[in-house]
């Protein structure tokens, strides 16, 4: 319906500034009119309405915000929106497609590698980007990787193996598929 | 034809949980990920002074700003009589301060505005002219002579004494003392730790003037309380007020209190008739909602030269910050600090307690663990372990002399107290022979040889969970009850609902499992739901570990209601009288016949269209569940540390976890459990530091300063298990979920102080920070933790 209708801003002051950005989101672009002092988180979770990505700290520490920015992990509660100007953005909803999930995502499951589910979706985006530079990473590598993720229920070691179960599926599909290329 | 229990997801499937689903598509939803048509949005403002009279607010500026809705100061709060509230400890506490503010990070005044943004901005523009007074940040402080008092807004109240409080048996306790071979003492403090879940507190109030109905979506584990709460502080009738607590990212005890930003959006949402959402920053959630320990003792053990405890002696001194909120339902003013000991055959025992205000935030909660019961065991197994060096006699043996016996059940401990099942030698011989405890000894002396400091440490301990039977527990008057409300649908398929709250165990998984268990219908066909007071049938929340042993128990109960139903519709399905027929798992059978039955399915059909004479049609029903006595699960922990005596640092090298929970509904929800608590109990041992400097202000008010255990530094965990079925449980399950975080610290402390035998030093406090250790170990001399942070 939002062709049909726009909705004018009631009093945008004059001094407020405006930036307009263009960033594509699991695929999909955007452009947007953000102030400049916008949050990266703010305007995924309240702009474009993907709250899959959550805020816990505000301070960088706690990793609930990882997103994806040209594949490389970033807290996304200490990057400025305009700063995703011309960049891709993963999000935890462009992990899955929506009739299959990441082998990320059933490695947490079918390990038990998340309680209450919050820092759940950082955990597995930087886990996207250890395996996509490594795709058979040993416990410790798994371990330093994620050191800038915390979670507060599992204890990690379930995560770990969840990372590490997730790695030797990629490796057993990528294997089918390299059998199977001509 | 019989159904196979783990197949259908019944007790003792490692089920994979419902619950994933929505989390690892990033679709949980939490209360930020709530937005309502028309929200507007809410900022508190918070003092930057300890302790400071407030000589004026100006709040102009921040009125002026384009955007801004309504700011709320306690003067205004003070005209509906709502600037201070009743606490569950039966203390007051401020909303919105009025004449003083008493801790750093109290709240003073609230903005409510377009956006976030707008909101703080605007609270940046309110300006406040404080007058300094003198702080108080510890007990000795709080009880000198001439101390200001910080209640003084309390009539009758004229120094800062909260409460005085006693249990046991003093003289027969003396009369132990004057036996003894030896006495051994130690002075601790458990320092103030954060819970700190990873999702800070939050709010969404919602009032309709059109219907005057009040929604809230708010982050509690207690939804039912809240409504009860909000009823009574608001005078809102209760049938009016909506709770709904969503998707939980964690909670430990910090989201059991009602906070002051909760009444107060609830308040502007009144005031506005708009959507009013408050979601607290992290240094919010630090420094002003409800931190857990913070107290010191003096403890004392009355031995026989063998190693026999003749008798305990404890005092405690207990710091509640600024106002007693305590969010414990205990009975008792330490919590339950007299399950002390439970473990051990003691014939005697004495504590004494006082709690005092301090110019720190209020709000002691249970962080994972059950009213003070983290503290007693930590100090519990301190103490064992202080009089085994003392005695000059192996760790392992003094626990095991001292064990209550297998055959000893029921058992009344010293401080009255009946704990009921349990094999605690049995799990101390198991983790023992898993840490290779014999070898590690030879080791650790050759180690030292070559000046490489190790330790091994032990923690045993029984505790109370499952809070709780009437005759200890009550909230304000209410019994601490569960409750579920089962449905089975004419299908076969069922909803289920219970009183309890999930923020990250998992019960939409293990509800169903007891349902399968009781029932025989699979697991994925019944559908958990929780946390609206709404739909929910009345219950005391979760915490304290208490959802397996009370609702989980209200789950079993209703289920077993819904069987007997299913057994009358059964005999008239098969033309026989109820008492010709048997069960079992999803069938009822001709005794006579076994090959003639109705399955649970087909009662269930017929429940809705085949009903004897007489019978209400349907197949659903409550139960409502008060513990006779709370569960006594038993744990066993022992790690290995080295310390390095260049920096003070000591790293784990091994954590062995022997847990009796009794029987485990889904084991692998529980070792997930296990393994979260040990790394909690890790992290307050290591480096979860949250301090005061002599002016009040907290260090440890963000995750810089205040340090969480990542995946680099957090050990790996080696379990075993042990089952003694709780006997008065209908599935013989006990609280699991917090076992480790109480009983886990000792281990590491003890860790660490055995490595530094020989040294004179017998107590390092927590958190056992590098520099700690290494004053302890290169001056030969005990290390205390206790505020004003030093600043040598």
């Amino acid at each position: 319906m939002t062709s049909l209708f726009a909705v004018v801003p009631a009093e945008s002051s004059d001094d407020t500034p405006v930036r307009r950005i263009t960033v594509s989101v699991n695929g999909k672009r955007h452009t947007l009119d953000v102030e400049p002092r916008l949050l990266l988180a703010h305007m995924i979770r309240q702009g474009l309405e993907l709250t899959g990505t959550h805020i816990g700290c505000d301070t960088t520490n706690c990793g609930a915000c990882t997103v994806l920015i040209d594949g490389a992990p970033v807290k996304s509660c200490t990057m400025f929106a305009v700063q995703a100007d011309g960049h891709e953005v993963t999000t935890v909803e462009g992990l899955a497609s929506a009739s299959e999930l990441h082998p990320i995502q059933e490695g947490f499951r079918d390990e038990h590698g998340l309680q209450c589910g919050f820092c759940t979706p950082g955990m597995m985006l930087t886990a996207k980007a250890l395996l996509d530079e490594n795709p058979d990473p040993t416990e410790d590598e798994v371990r330093w990787a994620l050191s800038g993720n915390l979670c507060r229920c599992t204890g990690y070691q379930n995560i770990v193996k969840s990372v590490i179960l997730a790695a030797a599926r990629l490796r057993a599909n990528n294997h089918v598929e390299e059998d199977e290329a001509p | 034809m019989t159904v196979d229990e783990v197949k259908i997801g019944g007790l003792g499937a490692r089920r994979t949980r419902v619950e994933d689903n929505r989390f690892i598509r990033g679709m949980g939803n939490y209360v930020d990920d709530i937005t309502l048509p028309g929200m507007l949005h809410m900022e508190v403002l918070r003092s930057p002074l300890a302790h400071a009279r407030i000589k004026s607010i100006d709040t102009s500026a921040a009125l002026a700003m384009p955007g801004v809705q309504l700011v709320l100061t306690g003067e205004l709060l003070a005209s509906r009589n709502l600037a201070w509230m009743p606490t569950l400890s039966y203390d007051t506490q401020a909303v919105l301060a009025t004449d003083k503010v008493r801790f750093q990070g109290q709240e003073v005044a609230c903005v409510v505005a377009d956006d976030p943004y707008i909101a703080k901005d605007a609270c940046e523009a309110i300006v406040v002219d404080y007058e300094p007074l003198p702080v108080i940040v510890n007990p000795t402080q709080a009880m000198a002579d001439g101390a200001p008092v910080i209640r003084d807004d309390k009539e009758n109240q004229h120094d800062n004494v909260v409460f005085d409080w006693e249990v046991g048996d003093k003289e027969g306790t003396d009369r132990a003392f004057a036996a003894a071979d030896m006495v051994s003492e130690l002075e601790l403090h458990y320092p103030r730790s954060h819970p700190s879940p990873i999702e800070s507190c939050g709010s969404i109030a919602d009032f309709d003037r059109a219907t005057s109905k009040l929604t809230v979506y708010m982050t509690t584990q207690a939804p039912h309380i809240i409504r009860a709460a909000v009823a009574m502080v608001a005078e809102l009738p209760e049938h009016m007020i909506r709770i709904v607590s969503p998707d939980l990212g964690g909670g430990f005890g910090n989201k059991v209190p009602i906070y002051p930003a909760y009444v107060v959006s609830i308040l502007a949402s009144i005031l506005l008739e708009r959507p009013v959402k408050w979601i607290e920053d992290n240094s919010g959630n630090l420094i002003s909602t409800g931190f857990g320990r913070d107290i010191y003792l003096r403890g004392q053990l009355a031995l026989r030269s063998d190693g026999k405890i003749l008798g305990v002696r404890m005092h405690t001194d207990s710091d509640h910050g600024a106002f007693f909120s305590d969010a414990q339902p205990s009975k008792f003013k330490i919590g339950l600090m007299h399950a002390a000991f439970a473990c051990y055959d003691i014939p005697v025992a004495h504590l004494t307690s006082r709690g005092v205000y301090t110019n720190k935030a209020p709000g002691g909660v249970a962080y994972r663990c059950s009213f003070r019961i983290t503290e007693a065991m930590f100090f519990q197994e301190r103490m064992v372990q202080a009089a085994a060096d003392d005695l000059g006699i192996d760790q392992a043996e003094i626990r095991r002399l001292n064990f209550v016996q297998d055959d000893d059940f029921p058992h009344r401990t010293p401080f009255g107290f009946l704990t009921d099942s349990g094999q605690y030698a049995k799990c101390l011989d198991i983790g023992l022979e898993a840490i290779g405890y014999e070898d590690f000894l030879k080791q650790k002396e050759e180690a030292r040889k070559n000046g490489r400091l190790l330790g091994i440490g032990i923690s045993t301990m029984t505790e109370p969970l499952g809070a709780g039977n009437s005759r200890e527990y009550d909230i304000l008057g209410i019994k601490m009850f569960d409750s579920a409300e089962l449905r089975v649908h004419m299908t076969g398929k069922a909803i289920l609902r219970t009183g309890a709250k999930s923020q990250g165990q998992g019960h939409e998984t293990t509800w169903a499992q007891i349902v399968a268990h009781e029932l025989g219908i699979p697991a994925d066909d019944v559908v958990v739901e929780e946390g609206d007071t709404d739909t929910a049938p009345f219950g005391m929340g979760t915490y304290a570990s208490r959802s397996t042993p009370v609702a989980g128990a209200a789950v079993s109960m209703v289920a077993r209601k819904i069987r007997a139903k299913a057994r009358k519709i059964a005999a008239h399905l098969l033309e026989v009288s109820e008492e010709d027929i048997e069960w079992e798992l999803g069938r009822f059978y001709l005794r006579s016949s076994p090959e003639s039955g109705v399955t649970i399915q087909e009662c269930a059909m017929a429940a809705y269209s085949n009903v004897p004479d007489g019978m209400e049609p349907g197949l659903e029903n409550n139960a409502y569940y008060d513990p006779p006595n709370l569960t006594w699960p038993f744990g066993c922990y022992i790690t290995t540390v080295e310390v390095d005596p260049l920096t003070g640092v000591w790293d784990v090298l091994n954590v062995v976890a022997v847990d009796d929970c009794g029987v485990r509904i889904n084991p692998m929800i529980v070792e997930g459990q296990i393994m979260g608590g040990l790394t909690e109990a890790y992290a307050m041992a290591n480096m979860q530091f949250i301090t005061f400097d002599s002016e009040g202000n907290c260090v440890g008010s963000n995750y810089m300063d205040y340090l969480l255990p990542t995946a680099w530094e957090t050990p790996g965990f080696e379990l075993h298990e042990v089952v003694t079925p709780c006997p008065h449980h209908p599935i013989g399950a006990k609280g699991v979920g917090e076992c480790a975080t109480v009983g886990g610290p000792a281990a590491f402390v003890n860790a660490v102080l055995d490595a530094l035998k020989g040294t004179g030093v017998r107590n390092i406090d927590m958190p056992l920070l590098p520099d700690r250790v290494y004053e302890a170990l290169t001056e030969g001399h005990d290390v205390s933790g206790a505020p004003p942070l030093r600043t040598d």
